[in-house]
């Protein structure tokens, strides 16, 4: 089974490689956003999935990487790249800091202090104090980038798109291998632990205010990121796209793509990117009731989201014993 | 492991309780239901505060010692109704145990650092070393919530060895269990025991496993301690008749 997903992996990553050849560049500026809403899920998933953590907020995460991607392109002259790491530091404090009160809520409790952060950070993106930096409703405008020159001159020229694709994809691969890490590791295993039994994790030694608190730091560092790629992407940055929609649509994505899987994120990825599109062509007029539809038939089908229901039929194909279980990376 | 001593007063549930658990022993903990057994073995992994006295392990308090760290102390336990990780898997679940023995933090397992794998790698074989004492190896990637409940209480007992605790709190370990069970599950009690060199504290209603496994016990009615002694004296102590029995003292 293990050799089985490393092919698996290796072969979607070579599809990866190849598809901004065959697509046009639309296509391939949307497949950056399934990357960026990927890593964005796997970060949600970090602390939903794996360790109980309800968020019904983490739009706001996904908002500040983004802001810090777009003031530091702007304001403070920073390449691109540069300001992933930034964003990935700031979310992962605030996350961490966000974290530490929230260690006494549990549950929808605690779904509703998330969801408290997910609908105000948009207004006070817009206070005006802010912006001389933020831009105000009006947000802030960042340009894309250029491939660098060396591929041209190596005689791989890729156009901005193409080039934006693949930065996004070593950075979503890179996100992906440190999730993985963690997550099947000792700190993994606690943090399935506390969400499978809170006591008897602290019964084995897990301290799990540090656990609980760092994991959300974690999470929202992986969003942060994911935030800060998407600005890059869309070249824009204003209060309104980070509504709390975004959060919502984040928590379908893990859902619909499979709690406590780390490829559940790229299946969950794809669909909140592709779905809405999808609901859009079959009805102009209510694409929600076709997205609504949508919705049901994918939970009703796929009670453990798409990484179970392809779990459960790779276990068919291989005559595998059965095993349905959440948790195991 | 030297004298525990277990002083407390004041709280109802109990009332002034002192024992001695000396290391190497068995000592079996009985009463009747709510005489404070479960309570004071809360105490004892401070899942509960108690209000007065003191509990000595190797010779320092264990009042100080904040909940997460108990395991790391050498107190392993496991639970009246289990408290299993249910989706997680038998390896998993004691792999989990060890987490008092092991440290490296969130960096070093993202970056899965040498010292990371060379940890996992000690997990990995030191649980598996308790698969198959415990006899779980052909369920060791099954999820928990799937296993009869005579397993599910095996991996429990596993979980609490992987800390190499040197005391062994068992919180009704025969509950649910048939009269078969009861009598392997009173060997391999006796058996963990000799083989790992462990101290155990041992909470239990079913009376034949405690008289039988225990070097010593300590009887409690309504959170005072009412007997003392080998089991064999305290089989024959009057007030622990009363107690389970009823009738004039």
């Amino acid at each position: 089974m293990k050799r089985l997903s490393l092919i698996g992996y290796g072969v979607l990553l070579l599809v990866a490689c190849v598809l901004p050849f065959l697509v046009s560049e639309y296509r391939t500026f949307q497949f950056t956003l399934v990357l960026v809403y990927s890593i964005a899920l796997l970060g949600l998933n970090i602390l939903t999935g794996y360790n109980g953590q309800i968020s019904l907020g983490h739009g706001a995460f996904y908002a500040i990487g983004a802001y810090v991607a777009a003031v530091l392109m702007d304001k403070a002259g920073f390449p691109y790249w540069a300001t992933i790491p930034v964003a990935g530091a700031v979310c992962l404090l605030a996350g961490f800091l966000f974290g530490l009160p929230a260690l006494r809520l549990e549950g929808l409790y605690l779904a509703l202090a998330t969801f408290a952060l997910g609908v105000s950070l948009p207004q006070l993106l817009k206070y005006h104090h802010f912006e001389g930096w933020t831009g105000g409703v009006q947000g802030v405008v960042i340009t894309k980038p250029d491939a660098p020159e060396f591929l041209a001159v190596l005689g791989l020229p890729l156009n901005q798109d193409q080039w934006l694709y693949f930065f996004t994809l070593a950075i979503t691969v890179v996100m992906f291998l440190l999730a993985w890490n963690l997550l099947r590791g000792r700190l993994g295993r606690a943090m399935m632990a506390i969400r499978d039994n809170h006591v008897a994790a602290e019964a084995m030694g897990v301290n799990n205010a540090m656990v609980k608190s760092l994991t959300f730091g974690v999470s929202a560092m992986f969003t942060g990121v994911a935030g800060a790629l998407g600005a890059i992407a869309i070249q824009f940055v204003a209060p309104d796209s980070f509504n709390i929609f975004v959060s919502l649509t984040f928590l379908i994505g893990i859902v619909i793509g499979g709690l406590a899987s780390i490829p559940g994120a790229i299946y969950g990825a794809l669909f909140i990117q592709f779905v809405p599109n999808i609901a859009d062509e079959f009805s102009k007029a209510a694409p929600w009731a076709i997205f609504g539809l949508f919705l049901i038939g994918f939970t009703y089908l796929m009670p453990l989201g798409i990484a179970g229901a392809i779990r459960l039929g790779l276990a068919r194909l291989t005559g595998k014993e059965h095993n349905s279980q959440p948790g195991k990376p | 492991m030297q004298n525990v001593g277990v002083r407390f007063g004041g709280i109802v549930a109990l009332d002034d309780v002192s024992f001695d658990v000396p290391a190497g022993s068995i000592v079996g903990l009985i009463g009747p239901n709510g005489a404070g057994k479960t309570t004071l073995f809360n105490c004892l992994s401070r899942l509960y505060e108690c209000g007065s006295g003191d509990i000595l392990f190797d010779g320092s308090s264990l009042l100080q010692v904040p909940r997460h760290l108990v395991a790391g102390a050498g107190i392993g336990r496991t639970f009246q109704n289990l408290a299993l990780f249910r989706t997680m898997t038998v390896l998993d679940n004691i792999m989990v145990g060890r987490h008092s023995r092991t440290g490296t933090g969130f960096l070093f397992n993202s970056l899965r650092l040498p010292v990371v794998v060379r940890e996992e790698a000690a997990t990995l074989e030191k649980s598996q070393t308790l698969l198959r004492l415990l006899e779980l190896e052909s369920v060791a990637q099954a999820r928990v919530a799937d296993l009869p409940f005579g397993t599910q209480k095996r991996v429990e007992l596993a979980r609490a060895l992987a800390s190499e605790p040197k005391l062994l709190l068992l919180d009704e370990p025969a509950s649910g269990l048939n009269h078969e069970e009861v009598g392997v599950l009173g060997q391999l009690i006796r058996d963990v025991r000799d083989r790992l060199k462990l101290t155990v504290l041992l909470v239990e209603h079913h009376m034949s496993l405690v008289m039988n496994i225990s070097d010593h016990v300590v009887a409690l009615n309504f959170g005072r301690k009412i007997a003392e002694g080998t089991p064999a004296e305290v089989q024959r102590h009057p007030e622990l008749i009363q107690a389970y029995l009823g009738g004039a003292a």
